[in-house]
């Protein structure tokens, strides 16, 4: 960091003279390993709870197994050059976060959420098949700049105008249907983000006057995106949709900093950040009420008001704990009205215990390490800067939510990847990984072909 | 750029490496802190989620539980849930467990180390036992005919058998229901709120945990003391008593219910319940002597437990002669359970001996093994065996020619005592009827049965109110029932 003026001239990989192996078959094995999987964990529920399979086990597997396997066909007529990991680890987590929803289902008669949530998985993997077939090249998406922007901002803005559910203005209900609006933006927030800074990396690195030691660039070139950072993390302040704020902020500072190789920014973030929370915290009762919950998850109790949620979610990851009490044989449903969203990890930690959770999360850093290595191994800036950020995406969801529910940082209202019930949130965790294997299998194809519309290359290509 | 991811990379697996440190945390570190937080309801589940383990009566379970397929799976049941209430207590998913229930709820609930099949199996499996079965002393049917016998009237009825301290029946009337605690809803937060607002505190079990003056059934302790001390040598010898009986050191005047009673025999007296023999033959005796006699039969004991705490009975240890002479005819500070007087009248049908009172014959497994047996309970010496053979004379004498005729039984040899307790500010209370007694069946070796009945009876005229008219049937049909083959 020290000659933080060259940095750019750091070699990225040589292109690689022999073609990798495609690896399908790989990917074939591990998507019929994670169906296996998938209906081994409902079979467990099943027999835990009425000591037979459950009569539903072969349509499950045979529904799970025929999307994964059309998701497979797409991968192997389009990209075969991808990346043979994430598609499988995408078909276990939403595997098994269908078998957490059934077993929840089974506490409560009244509100079957297993059927609407493999709805939504298929609309998903459609998307997933979708995007593999249709967007031939990633580089397409950076034509969608403003596009993305200027929807990404819409879908935010859209909840203000209706009611409030469960104190967050975050749904928006059309038909029966209620859409989080928000999960959506992500991707195009991610789009233009990565688009934008691959093209005024230059400006954003050199441009500017000297502040102290930082380099300001111009407020033409950061204004744009500052804007629209500013905006989304406004409305979702005031949406009080604290879990996707975090994840904006998060996501802009990690691909800012990707982008310009400057320190100083990831410290003008965090201080922001710091700024804004106090703010927030100080403000807002609704956080402020988080955060004490936070420091003394059992003030609730002392108070003779009974354990509150994040209170019943510790007492369901501690009754997990080495080994977990096995499916269908816990009761994080003690939680309340979110055990099936927010905090469905708490039944993964009860019933699965720590070594069951370590797994998901190893499941979980393997995506975000891939989406990395592909950012890593591909050439044009655009693409590197998208693989990061969705990488980023992936990382900042799990560990908000999951830090969450375990007490280790503020608890703030958020979908687990694939796991947790949310339609919204489903499809839009295949279109990452979607773009995902899309990006993997330019980064991989090594044909080393030129970027079409030639100024992405950057330095190192 | 790509030093920067590498950067980047890096930090998100900070970020999992801390969410894998926290979650170690919480559910190895911190799992047990929880797991014991009241307010986890975890156990509370996991402990109504499978059938308790039941109270058996003559190898018939007098307990159930009812599946309701609620968050709290199985509910209490009762079969003669108010004859036996005394015993089982309840097991209420609201308000806890009492006597048996709460005794033996370990063993009932399976959380019983006991119960493992091997040391620390439950805590690898995470399972717990099924429920185990307590196999009580309680007869059936002599647990009917003193609950029966009672009916309407205010009361409590103790029998044990003499030679062991197994407890044959222990009732209390009125009584109560237990079903109706079992559940966690609005009905059982009902019926609590009426049981303990009812004036006739349905709940509490007289037979153990209330104690009474023991009125002339004393005299059976104060006789065993005179005789053990020698104050008293034959029994037909008239003693020196006036009647009416002026209290040492007072003017007050002690008279009887029965006529003759001035300088009449010990055994005339005894038989015919002389107060003012008894007061005086207690003053002659002297506080030393009949203080270590009741304490022999078991008064001023504290912690005795059937497995379930017993009320303390109490002769007071610190007397002028007056108040000596009151308490020698179970009057003054003098209270007793109807357990301890059921006791009493035990040792002196055991030769003298005190066995410790038992009501938990065995526990079993669900599957039927033994986990635990009664062994033989510790006895001691409450008279000289000479005593006790001349003391059960005197008790043959009450019902053969006496005041406890009501208790004889064709075909057996019934020894009693009647007593009429009064109590209440300058003994303005209804009197309470008391009848201590044990019996022998004519081809038996030794007595059989011990009982003691006391007879609140707010209803009946206070004239009336009398041993042997009121208890001593009640007492001679819990008799009758056991001795019947």
């Amino acid at each position: 960091m020290s000659k933080a003026g060259i940095s750019l001239a750091t070699a990225d990989p040589p292109t690689p003279t022999v073609p990798l192996p495609r690896r399908r078959g790989i990917e074939l094995a591990l998507i019929v390993l994670a169906v296996l999987l998938s209906v081994y964990g409902y079979c467990a529920v099943g027999f835990a709870r009425n000591g037979s399979v459950p009569p539903g086990a072969a349509g499950y597997g045979a529904g799970l197994g025929v999307l994964a396997l059309v998701a497979h066909l797409a991968v192997r007529l389009r990209a075969p050059w991808a990346d043979p990991l994430p598609l499988p680890i995408a078909v276990l987590l939403n595997g098994l976060g269908l078998v957490l929803i059934y077993r929840l289902d089974l506490e409560t008669p009244g509100d079957k959420a297993a059927p609407t949530q493999l709805v939504w998985s298929t609309l998903g993997v459609a998307l997933f098949i979708a995007v593999v077939l249709l967007l031939r090249d990633h580089r397409v998406l950076r034509r969608f700049t403003r596009v993305c922007a200027v929807s990404g901002l819409v879908l935010l803005t859209a909840p203000i105008l209706f009611p409030p559910v469960n104190g967050a203005r975050i749904w928006i209900r059309v038909a029966g249907l209620s859409i989080q609006p928000g999960e959506f933006a992500k991707v195009l927030l991610a789009v233009f983000f990565a688009a934008y800074l691959a093209e005024n990396r230059g400006a954003l690195t050199y441009a500017g006057r000297r502040f102290w030691r930082l380099r300001l660039p111009t407020g033409r070139v950061l204004g744009p995106i500052v804007a629209v950072w500013l905006v989304s993390v406004g409305v979702l302040v005031l949406e009080r949709d604290l879990g996707t704020s975090l994840l904006f902020f998060g996501l802009f500072v990690v691909v800012l900093y990707v982008a310009t190789g400057r320190t100083g920014w990831l410290a003008v973030g965090l201080l922001l950040a710091s700024l804004g929370a106090v703010a927030v915290g100080r403000l807002e009762p609704h956080v402020h009420s988080r955060i004490e919950t936070w420091l003394n998850p059992f003030a609730s109790i002392e108070a003779g008001e009974g354990p509150n949620q994040l209170a019943q979610s510790l007492f369901a990851f501690a009754e997990g704990g080495l080994l977990g009490t096995g499916l269908g044989l816990g009761h994080s449903v003690l939680i309340g009205f979110a055990v099936k969203s927010d905090f469905i990890l708490a039944t993964a930690g009860e019933e699965l215990g720590l070594v069951g959770l370590s797994a998901i999360f190893l499941l979980y850093g393997l995506l975000v390490e891939r989406g990395y290595r592909t950012g890593l191994a591909l050439r044009d800036p655009f693409g590197r800067l998208l693989a990061v950020g969705l990488a980023a995406i992936v990382a900042l969801q799990v560990f908000v939510i999951a830090g969450g529910v375990t007490g280790l940082i503020p608890l703030t209202g958020m979908a687990m990847p694939f796991l947790a019930q949310g339609g919204s949130s489903v499809v839009t965790n295949w279109a990452i990984v979607a773009l995902l294997v899309r990006l993997s299998d330019s980064a991989r194809r090594g044909d080393g072909r030129p970027a079409p519309g030639g100024s992405g290359g950057g330095a190192g290509s | 750029m790509t030093r920067y991811i590498r950067r980047a990379a890096v930090f998100c697996a900070l970020l999992l490496f801390a969410l894998l440190v926290n979650a170690t945390r919480v559910q190895v570190l911190h799992a047990d802190a929880y797991d014991d937080n009241p307010a986890n309801r975890r156990d509370t589940i996991a402990r109504y989620h499978q059938p308790r383990g039941d109270i058996l009566v003559d190898d018939r379970p007098v307990t159930g539980s009812r599946d309701t397929g609620e968050h709290l799976r199985y509910e209490r049941t009762y079969a003669d849930g108010p004859l036996y209430a005394p015993v089982t207590g309840f097991a209420s998913q609201e308000y806890g467990t009492t006597l048996l229930e709460h005794t033996e709820d370990g063993l009932l609930a399976g959380t019983d180390p006991l119960l493992q099949p091997l040391p620390l199996w439950n805590d690898f499996t995470r399972s717990r036992n099924a429920g185990g079965d307590v196999v009580t002393t309680i007869h059936p049917a002599a647990q009917r005919a003193a609950y029966e016998g009672l009916r309407s009237r205010k009361g409590a009825v103790a029998a044990v058998e003499p030679s062991t301290g197994r407890i044959l029946a222990l009732v209390s009337v009125p009584s109560y229901d237990p079903e109706l605690l079992s559940g966690n809803g609005a009905a059982a937060r009902r019926a609590w709120a009426r049981l303990n607002a009812d004036p006739d505190r349905p709940m509490l079990n007289r037979a153990v945990r209330q104690t009474y003056p023991p009125g002339s059934t004393f005299k059976v302790v104060t006789a065993a003391a005179a005789l053990d001390a020698g104050t008293v040598t034959d029994l037909d010898a008239p003693t020196d008593s006036p009647d009416p009986y002026t209290l040492p050191g007072t003017t007050t005047r002690l008279t009887n219910a029965s006529r003759g009673c001035a300088d009449a025999s010990v055994r005339e007296a005894f038989t015919w319940s002389c107060n003012t023999v008894f007061a005086k033959l207690g003053v002659t005796t002297g506080l030393t002597d009949l203080t270590a006699t009741a304490e022999g039969f078991g008064f001023n004991e504290e912690g005795l437990r059937v497995p379930f705490p017993v009320a303390r009975s109490t002769f007071d240890t610190t007397m002028d002669r007056a108040q000596l002479a009151l308490s020698s005819i179970g009057q003054y500070n003098t209270r007793a359970t109807p357990l301890q007087m059921a006791m009493v009248a035990a040792a002196v049908a055991d030769n003298g001996h005190v066995r410790e009172p038992y009501l938990v014959e065995r526990t079993t497994r669900a599957s039927g093994g033994t986990v635990s047996a009664a062994g033989p309970g510790q006895s001691r010496r409450a008279m000289y065996p000479s005593t006790a053979q001349r003391m059960r004379d005197l008790m043959r004498g009450v019902v053969e020619e006496g005041t406890g005729t009501n208790a004889a039984i064709r075909g057996a040899v019934v020894g009693g005592k009647t007593g009429t307790a009064q109590h209440g500010i300058g003994n303005s209370g209804t009197p309470y009827a008391w009848f201590v007694s044990w019996a022998q069946g004519d081809g038996d070796a030794e007595a059989k049965v011990a009982v003691a009945v006391v007879v609140e009876d707010a209803a009946a005229g206070r004239r009336e109110i009398s041993g042997g008219g009121t208890a001593a049937p009640i007492a001679k049909a819990v008799m009758e029932a056991v001795l019947r083959p």
